[in-house]
């Protein structure tokens, strides 16, 4: 290989590095560096221009190694690693210094900055001196997708990718897909019946000959990497024979026993054989041990005794299914905040304070009341009020504006003043009605003769101080355009819960190497332009579990994570990284830590020759093995020793 | 209607007093719900703060000296405001730089303090005369505690009486302690929530300096005020010593065996949370267990307790020192509330409510329904 040749090129960034660096003093410190050809300056290196001018550099000085000093490599590394290779060079022969996010941004001393710049481009420079060509190799891709979470993110991605000829295994831990949507009644602006525009996805998706269903099963485990994963889910046993039951419901008919109804919040009641509601997909039915009196006490089993097409299985096990996968989109949802700590809204102490899920529940034809708007006694509230808020914008709960609540306040106010006769008090902070429609419905709502009360109350109380608070629930707060205390005597009072992450969020997110944010919610590759990608390449997340949103803004988003997909499936193959370890094997000693250690079991030991050997194709190049071998013996490539040795020397010039 | 304009430069004279948490209210009004003052007056809190916001604030406005430091409103404000700096930032103004008036009696009890080191205007020589016939030691280099009263329990004959009982009760838990020889001062946590911020200044240099030359390592307290005060406001300027309030220790001792109460007070008592460590601090458990390891004790709870509990209107501002009107007194509600439960004895453990609470009794005329007593004066009576 020829003398090293290199050229450095210092970015400007607009003034985002030149407000605070000096710029030629720092090319001219370049030019004065070993093996150094030339050294130049630019306004935007990642434009046209900039790209164009290192290019023809490589091509009229024979350069053979490129430093650019500009912006992180996350956002521009494959930019020049392009440009370089466009011009004849091996990509790996580039090494770009980060003067932006680790200098120009951090301090506002531009002395400082500016000698910070040159140990950086220094430091890169003398790296790159060491630099070897490598290699990248292309794998297939797997066409089968892995789709976790059955919401309407869920099932939208599916029915996206399976439309288009590809196979999808969509997993969902409870006994039905529908996820969250399929409890509400109505979905707003339009006020659509919730169940009528999502039954007939579900149905889609259940029907699907590219869609296998695995309801009431979870993920375990999840190897490999972008285009070939592995995954082991877990079948719960439902202890009903799927290839037998019609779901013809007369188990759940005859079955005896009952438990409170998750899919109602405990609002009503449902069977221990039981769908979690009618339109379930599938319509196979589960036993609940916990109330199955047969699990419990070895006696009953009616449900099997009526069951024609003996469908009914008590002996039935969890089963672990692997399937094999080339992407992965996680929608797993959200959870909704339990408003019980915060005490003075007297959530779970007084009667008639419901969230604002119970809420949709009682006012659908299949809930707990039969869509009737009622008391805890029967009787039909006067009055009520929906408190927003609750759990979101606020420092002692979650920070973010949960984004949907100020909307399905409004749908509520629209379903109690179509249902009862009853008075309805908004009391919000700010409306914020953003989206197509939104504000529409606003006005359609204010229109409706609903009381708006800027003002987040500090208690509902039910001690009385006159004749007309007597029985009555008391919202006390300030209403803080008239600067006055008030007290509003309802019925009933409605929480407009936040949305939060998963409770095992966490174990999600490490299950799929997905990371996580201060709020819990899953963080996408590029909070704009990156929304759906993961920091794993091949994970893509939608929905909820990124972080609250609306129905549209869900589906938008799961149909972006399918697109994703689909493109990758189209293209057919990956490029893997060439950054990989490799071992050697006269050094080997074959004590296999390195095989215990490393976290993608890309390291085999070869009995016959008594060494390890790495898989370069599951590789991650994540260096725990190199830093683990007692002998050695494992280099990383692209971050030898001598180039990281390299790499210090210059930083510290 | 006048239009107004943003006055900046008042809105940044508070800032820099230290009212920077001004910035992030979102006028939501939780606060003003909140607040005990709208039981009794008028006090749109959040108003307030905006006017704080938009620099239109009259230092000449009474309700600047309101707020009682109480901390409802912080404990749960939605956005984090330290409503409380921004109060004392805006008497900062006041006092320090000269706009506005402070009431009278806060300024007398300012000039008491700065004068001979206690709001009662009485002479420092005679702080320590309440420990003369109780064989009390004065602290020496080895001593465990150092026992630091507060300057009401020490001058006032009306609540002395909380003192001798701490002292009876740590005799007989053999608790090592010994009393400030001299030059010690008020602690002056209300009086720098009040704005006087150099006086404060002064006040704890001067104890600071006491405490080290003395060899202090722990300070014993029975006022929560000056509890907040070593813990939280005299490590600014260099002053780290271990702060336990006398209730923490007793309910250590408990829990380890070396204190039992032995003797039955067959009593039915509720408890007053005090605002300065209760909300501030968490300080809810310790009282109580030390009540209910009385043998022969009730305890039972007002409605609102703990972290709901309701200030007496002494707070931590300055407040005690001024005349709040009749009908405008907290101490009256908090009673209505101590006298539902039925309970014949109300149980406080700082100086500033026990003021407040015998006043309203004695107004109230409720003398003979229900008394105030310290939570240390029922352990000792348990005491054989």
């Amino acid at each position: 290989m020829a003398k090293p040749k290199i050229g450095v090129y210092v970015c400007h960034c607009g003034s985002n590095i030149a407000g605070t660096v000096d710029v030629p003093q720092v090319v001219e410190f370049a030019k004065g560096l070993d093996a150094v050809a030339v050294a130049r300056e630019y306004k935007f290196m990642c434009s046209d221009p900039g790209q164009s001018m290192i290019k023809d550099d490589i091509k009229n000085l024979k350069l053979n190694r490129v430093v650019v000093a500009s912006c992180s490599p996350l956002l521009h590394e494959p930019t020049f690693r392009h440009a370089v290779q466009e011009a004849g060079l091996n990509p790996y022969l580039f090494e770009m210094a980060n003067i932006r996010e680790h200098c120009s941004w951090t301090t506002e001393d531009h002395g400082e900055a500016t000698a910070k710049a040159k140990a950086l481009v220094s430091a890169a420079v003398k790296r790159v001196y060491h630099h070897q060509p490598l290699e990248t190799r292309e794998v297939p891709v797997n066409a089968n997708t892995l789709i976790v979470g059955g919401g309407i993110a869920g099932i939208q991605a599916a029915l996206e990718i399976a439309d288009a000829g590809h196979k999808v295994y969509l997993v969902e831990k409870d006994p039905s897909i529908g996820g969250h949507m399929i409890q509400f009644d109505k979905t707003f602006p339009t006020l659509d019946c919730s169940a009528c525009i999502l039954t007939p996805k579900m149905t889609a998706a259940g029907s699907h000959p590219n869609i296998e269903l695995m309801t009431y099963s979870e993920v375990e485990e999840i190897s490999g990497f972008i285009g070939n994963f592995k995954a082991k889910i877990r079948k719960k046993a439902r202890f009903v024979d799927e290839s037998k039951c019609n779901g013809c419901g007369v188990c759940m008919e005859k079955c005896p026993w009952k438990a409170d109804s998750e899919f109602d919040l405990g609002l009503s009641q449902r069977k221990a054989i039981y769908t979690p509601f009618p339109q379930a997909v599938p319509n196979i039915p589960v036993i609940d041990k916990e109330s199955c009196v047969y699990f419990l006490k070895g006696k009953c089993r009616a449900c099997e005794k009526f069951c024609e097409r003996e469908a009914i299985d008590f002996e039935q096990q969890d089963k672990i299914v692997e399937v094999e996968v080339g992407n992965i989109i996680v929608t797993t949802g959200y959870d909704p905040f339990d408003p019980t700590p915060i005490v003075k809204y007297g959530y779970g102490r007084l009667p008639n304070v419901y969230t604002g899920l119970e809420f949709e529940r009682i006012c659908n034809s299949v809930g707990p009341t039969s869509g009737k708007i009622v008391l805890k006694d029967g009787s039909e509230p006067k009055s009520i009020a929906i408190i927003h808020c609750v759990g979101s914008r606020d420092e002692n709960y979650h920070k973010y504006c949960s984004r949907v609540c100020c909307m399905y306040a409004l749908k509520y106010s629209h379903l109690i003043k179509e249902k009862t006769k009853a008075d309805v008090y908004q009391m919000y902070i700010d409306m914020r009605c953003f989206g197509k429609g939104y504000e529409e419905f606003y006005k359609r709502l204010s229109d409706e003769g609903v009381t708006f009360i800027r003002g987040k109350p500090a208690e509902v109380i039910d001690r009385a101080m006159s004749e007309e608070e007597k029985g009555k629930l008391i919202v006390v707060g300030e209403d803080t355009l008239l600067g006055t205390i008030v007290r509003v005597p309802v019925d009933m009072v409605i929480l407009c819960i936040a949305l939060e992450a998963r409770a095992d969020a966490k174990n999600v997110a490490q299950l799929f190497g997905i990371s996580q944010g201060a709020d819990g919610f899953f963080i996408e590759r590029h909070p704009k332009l990156d929304p759906v990608a993961t920091m794993t390449e091949g994970v893509f997340i939608a929905g909820c579990c990124q972080g609250p949103k609306d129905i549209p803004d869900t589906v938008a988003q799961a149909s972006a994570a399918a697109t994703r997909v689909l493109a990758l499936i189209s293209k057919g193959k990956v490029e893997l990284e060439a950054a990989v370890a490799v071992i050697d094997e006269e050094k080997c000693s074959g004590c296999r830590i390195c095989n215990l250690l490393c976290p993608y079991n890309a390291i085999d030991f070869i009995e016959e020759d008594e060494v390890s050997r790495i898989n370069e194709a599951l590789c991650k190049g994540c260096g725990t093995c190199v830093a683990a071998c007692p002998s050695a013996a494992i280099t990383h490539k692209h971050f030898t020793t001598e180039e990281i040795m390299a790499e210090i020397e210059g930083v510290l010039v | 209607m006048e239009a107004i304009s943003p006055l900046k430069e008042t809105t940044d004279i508070i800032l820099e007093e230290g009212g920077n948490a001004l910035e992030l209210c979102y006028q939501c009004g939780l606060c003003t719900g909140v607040c005990p003052w709208n039981r009794v007056r008028d006090f749109t809190l959040r108003k307030l703060i905006h006017k704080t916001q938009m620099g239109q604030i009259d230092f000449e406005d009474e309700d600047l000296w309101r707020c009682t430091n109480c901390y409802a409103c912080v404990e749960r404000c939605p956005r984090d405001v330290q409503v409380t700096h921004i109060m004392r930032a805006m008497r900062r103004v006041i006092m320090e730089v000269g706009a506005g008036k402070a009431p009278e009696s806060f300024r007398i009890t300012v000039k008491n303090i700065a004068s001979v080191g206690n709001p009662l205007g009485e002479p420092p020589e005679k702080r320590m005369d309440w420990a003369k016939f109780l064989g009390v030691k004065t602290f020496t280099k080895g001593t465990e505690f150092l026992y630091f009263p507060c300057c009401y329990q020490a001058y006032d004959l009306a609540i002395q009486r909380v003192l001798r009982a701490a002292v009876y009760i740590m005799n007989k838990a053999n608790v090592d302690f010994g009393i400030p020889a001299s030059n010690v001062v008020c602690c002056g946590e209300s009086v720098r929530n009040g704005g006087a911020e150099s006086l404060w200044h002064n006040l704890a240099q001067t104890n600071i300096k006491a405490f080290a030359e003395a060899g202090v390592k722990k300070i014993l307290v029975t006022s929560p005020h000056c509890y907040l005060a070593f813990k939280n406001d005299y490590p600014e300027l260099g002053g780290n010593f271990e702060v336990v309030h006398i209730l923490q220790l007793l309910a250590q001792l408990i829990k380890e065996g070396k204190l039992k109460f032995t003797k039955e007070v067959n009593k039915k008592v509720t408890l007053h949370d005090t605002c300065c460590v209760g909300r501030r601090e968490g300080m809810y458990d310790e009282p109580r267990l030390v009540l209910t390891s009385i043998p022969g004790l009730e305890l039972v709870e007002m409605r609102e307790n703990r972290e709901y509990s309701l200030c007496c209107g002494g707070g931590c501002m300055g407040r005690i020192w001024m005349e709040t009107k009749k009908g405008e007194r907290f101490s009256d509600l908090r009673l209505e509330q101590a006298l539902e439960t039925g309970a014949s004895t109300l149980a406080v453990y700082c100086p500033y409510c026990m003021l407040n609470f015998d006043d309203t009794v004695l107004v109230m005329d409720k003398a003979g329904e229900i008394e105030i007593k310290d939570v240390l004066e029922l352990a000792s009576e348990a005491l054989e």
